[in-house]
């Protein structure tokens, strides 16, 4: 049997709605055994979502789960932690879900600095309403409502979710699942409001609509342009121009928003 | 014991009223006329370990008490018009997930920014009709300031109970209105908490038992895995399409309300025995039709008050029996005639019906009252 069997539901929920060579099976598949790894009972974890093709994981995965409207599962999943903070909250969202319509709440999540762990599954384009442009496709970029192409430039969400306050933050690919899982456990143990991006491929419609291939084509280009924040640093700029770069981009220890409130609490009952 | 009787604001009595029905979260986003309620959960609730939050919006407001409910939380917000207009699509998803939670909306002039500080009766059809889909919903609407606090402690029950938001359709007239009144002594007024599931967690169904009133459901961390979602779904919360579980939940919804009207509506009568005009009024405006019509007994003139105190799901039997008894019935409200509608929809019996309104943000006056009174009793 698969490890990951065991956190999953099957039977009920499967197969899934994802697109044959989507990457968010492979983002899945890496928060299960991060917190398989974690020993985490499936009783304690809470996974919040907003709308959109990321956000339909709840269902696949055990845990208790809440899949909310758009681009507010950051205030459900705060109003969750808040009122119970022994829960894990894992907040599942995409880059139309947390960085457009949830805008507000992404920055405000980042300042507030509650105890959630956030994966935000990058795939630079609406892909549940049909391949739309997104705050991350890339300016020039083609989407159905940008026929030819974007004219808008795009979010970096780990530099915004850092600007905004967040404790960590952290890039992965999914062609590189292994380094995924590990920026996902190393985000779930981190104090504070915590952020993996994860690059997630859409061959369907950003790839289809760019000419980019199919799902392995996609995924070879992902492995040739990706290069780790380590290597980077040593790179000249116009090597790594243009590539994604993955790792652990701010790790700061932090006294997360759940704790401090707690401390209110305690003055409030002049202890 | 001593009684503890304060000189209190309605948007206070409202805030008590939150604590005595073991509120235990509030999260929300500032706003006029409203914000003492805030104000006043943010220094009461740490004191009794609960949780107070002011959220970047109002969206995030109603989110996160909808979060922290799920998760087993007495939950409720405030806001006003402007707000409540933003809170309409998870208001809507509280329905659906049936969540239950508490919303204060202390109506003002509109509409949009409309009258910060000035009062009325016009968020009455938003209550009802605000968010997308069918689905019907709970709405109580306290005159005085002793009733803003019992009819907060009911709001409580019934979100418990019904599995669902339930609105308090303040007005800044009352909100705002001090008066004396006695706080009620633990114990005085019933609270109603859902009970838990006993089932082991492979049995449980979120909401599958068949008790979309009053039975138990678990919260999150509880032990029973659950899933919620806003999408129609399946007696395990799951996501569905097939046409008898879409049918069982919008059923199951409308069941909830139509099935226990008589338990849900509140309608006060005063001097409506042998009335031959009857006053209708809420809020506010019920103070000064109460006024109006003991002036006009003082005169012989045979009226009457019914004032609902549940005005969604709109108490048509009462109203109906009402209508066919009067010679004349006057609406007043502080709106240019969404109670009055609701009059005209009910009038099979073509009983003479006179709106007084007054929307100028300044209070429908009891002499205004007294007049139409006066006017249809020549």
């Amino acid at each position: 049997m698969h490890p990951s069997y065991e956190m999953l539901r099957p039977g009920k929920k499967f197969p899934h709605v994802w697109c044959p060579g989507c990457g968010h099976g492979i983002v899945q598949g890496a928060i299960i055994r991060a917190v398989q790894k974690l020993g985490w009972s499936r009783d304690e974890m809470v996974m919040v979502s907003g709308i959109g093709c990321s956000s339909r994981m709840p269902v696949y995965v055990d845990f208790n789960s809440l899949h909310t409207a758009h681009g507010r599962a950051l205030a459900f999943a705060t109003g969750v932690k808040l009122h119970n903070p022994k829960l894990h909250v894992i907040v599942i969202t995409g880059d139309g879900d947390a960085l457009a319509i949830g805008g507000n709440h992404f920055i405000h999540a980042c300042r507030r600095n509650a105890d959630l762990t956030v994966i935000l599954m990058n795939n630079n384009i609406y892909g549940m309403t049909g391949g739309q442009y997104s705050p991350t496709t890339p300016i020039g970029k083609r989407a159905s409502t940008a026929p030819y192409g974007t004219a808008e430039r795009d979010f970096d969400p780990c530099a915004l979710a850092k600007a905004a306050g967040a404790a960590f933050t952290a890039r992965g690919v999914a062609y590189n699942a292994l380094e995924l899982e590990k920026l996902i456990e190393t985000a779930l143990t981190r104090k504070g409001f915590s952020l993996v991006e994860a690059i997630s491929p859409c061959p369907t419609l950003y790839g289809r609509l760019n000419k980019e291939g199919n799902a392995v084509k996609m995924l070879q280009w992902q492995k040739a342009n990706t290069i780790n924040i380590k290597a980077a640093e040593k790179l000249p700029v116009e090597q790594t121009a243009g590539k994604i770069i993955t790792g652990i981009f701010h790790d700061q220890e932090t006294v997360p928003y759940t704790e401090i409130y707690d401390r209110i609490i305690h003055k409030a009952q002049g202890k | 014991m001593n009684k503890d009787i304060r000189l209190l604001q309605g948007n206070e009595a409202c805030a008590l009223g939150a604590i005595y029905a073991g509120c235990d979260f509030f999260g929300g986003y500032p706003i006029t006329p409203s914000t003492e309620i805030a104000e006043d959960m943010a220094l009461m609730l740490p004191k009794k370990g609960g949780k107070f939050i002011q959220m970047e919006d109002e969206i995030a407001g109603i989110g996160t008490i909808l979060g922290a409910a799920a998760a087993g939380a007495k939950a409720m917000t405030a806001t006003s018009g402007p707000g409540f207009s933003l809170m309409m699509e998870l208001l809507g998803y509280g329905c659906m997930a049936e969540i239950p939670c508490v919303i204060v909306n202390v109506q003002r002039g509109g509409p949009s920014t409309g009258l910060p500080t000035k009062g009325a009766q016009a968020d009455m059809m938003q209550a009802r009709w605000g968010t997308h889909g069918d689905h019907p919903t709970i709405a109580l609407c306290p005159s005085s300031v002793e009733e803003s606090f019992k009819l907060t402690v009911k709001a409580f029950n019934l979100a418990e109970k019904f599995r669902m938001p339930v609105i308090l359709l303040l007005d800044e007239f009352i909100g705002h209105m001090r008066e004396k009144m006695e706080v009620p002594a633990p114990g005085q007024l019933a609270v109603y908490t859902h009970p838990q599931p006993t089932v082991s967690p492979a049995e449980y169904t979120h909401y599958g038992d068949g008790s979309s009133v009053g039975g138990p459901y678990a919260s999150m961390g509880s032990g029973y895995r659950f899933n919620i979602t806003g999408l129609t779904h399946d007696p395990h919360g799951f996501p569905t399409g097939r046409a008898d579980e879409i049918q069982w939940k919008m059923d199951r919804l409308k069941e909830k309300i139509e099935g226990h009207r008589p338990e849900l509506l509140e309608v006060d009568q005063e001097f409506m025995d042998d009335a031959e005009i009857a006053v209708f009024a809420y809020g506010g405006a019920a103070r000064s039709a109460q006024q109006a019509i003991r002036e006009a007994r003082a005169k012989g003139i045979k009226a009457g008050l019914v004032r609902p105190t549940t005005i969604w799901p709109f108490p048509d039997q009462a109203l109906e029996e009402v209508l066919r008894r009067v010679k004349t019935m006057i609406v007043a409200e502080i709106s240019q005639g969404q109670l009055l509608g609701e009059i005209q929809r009910l009038n099979q019996t073509h009983t003479r019906v006179v709106p007084v309104q007054r929307y100028d943000g300044e209070m429908l006056t009891p002499n205004e009252v007294l007049n139409a009174i006066a006017e249809v009793s020549k």
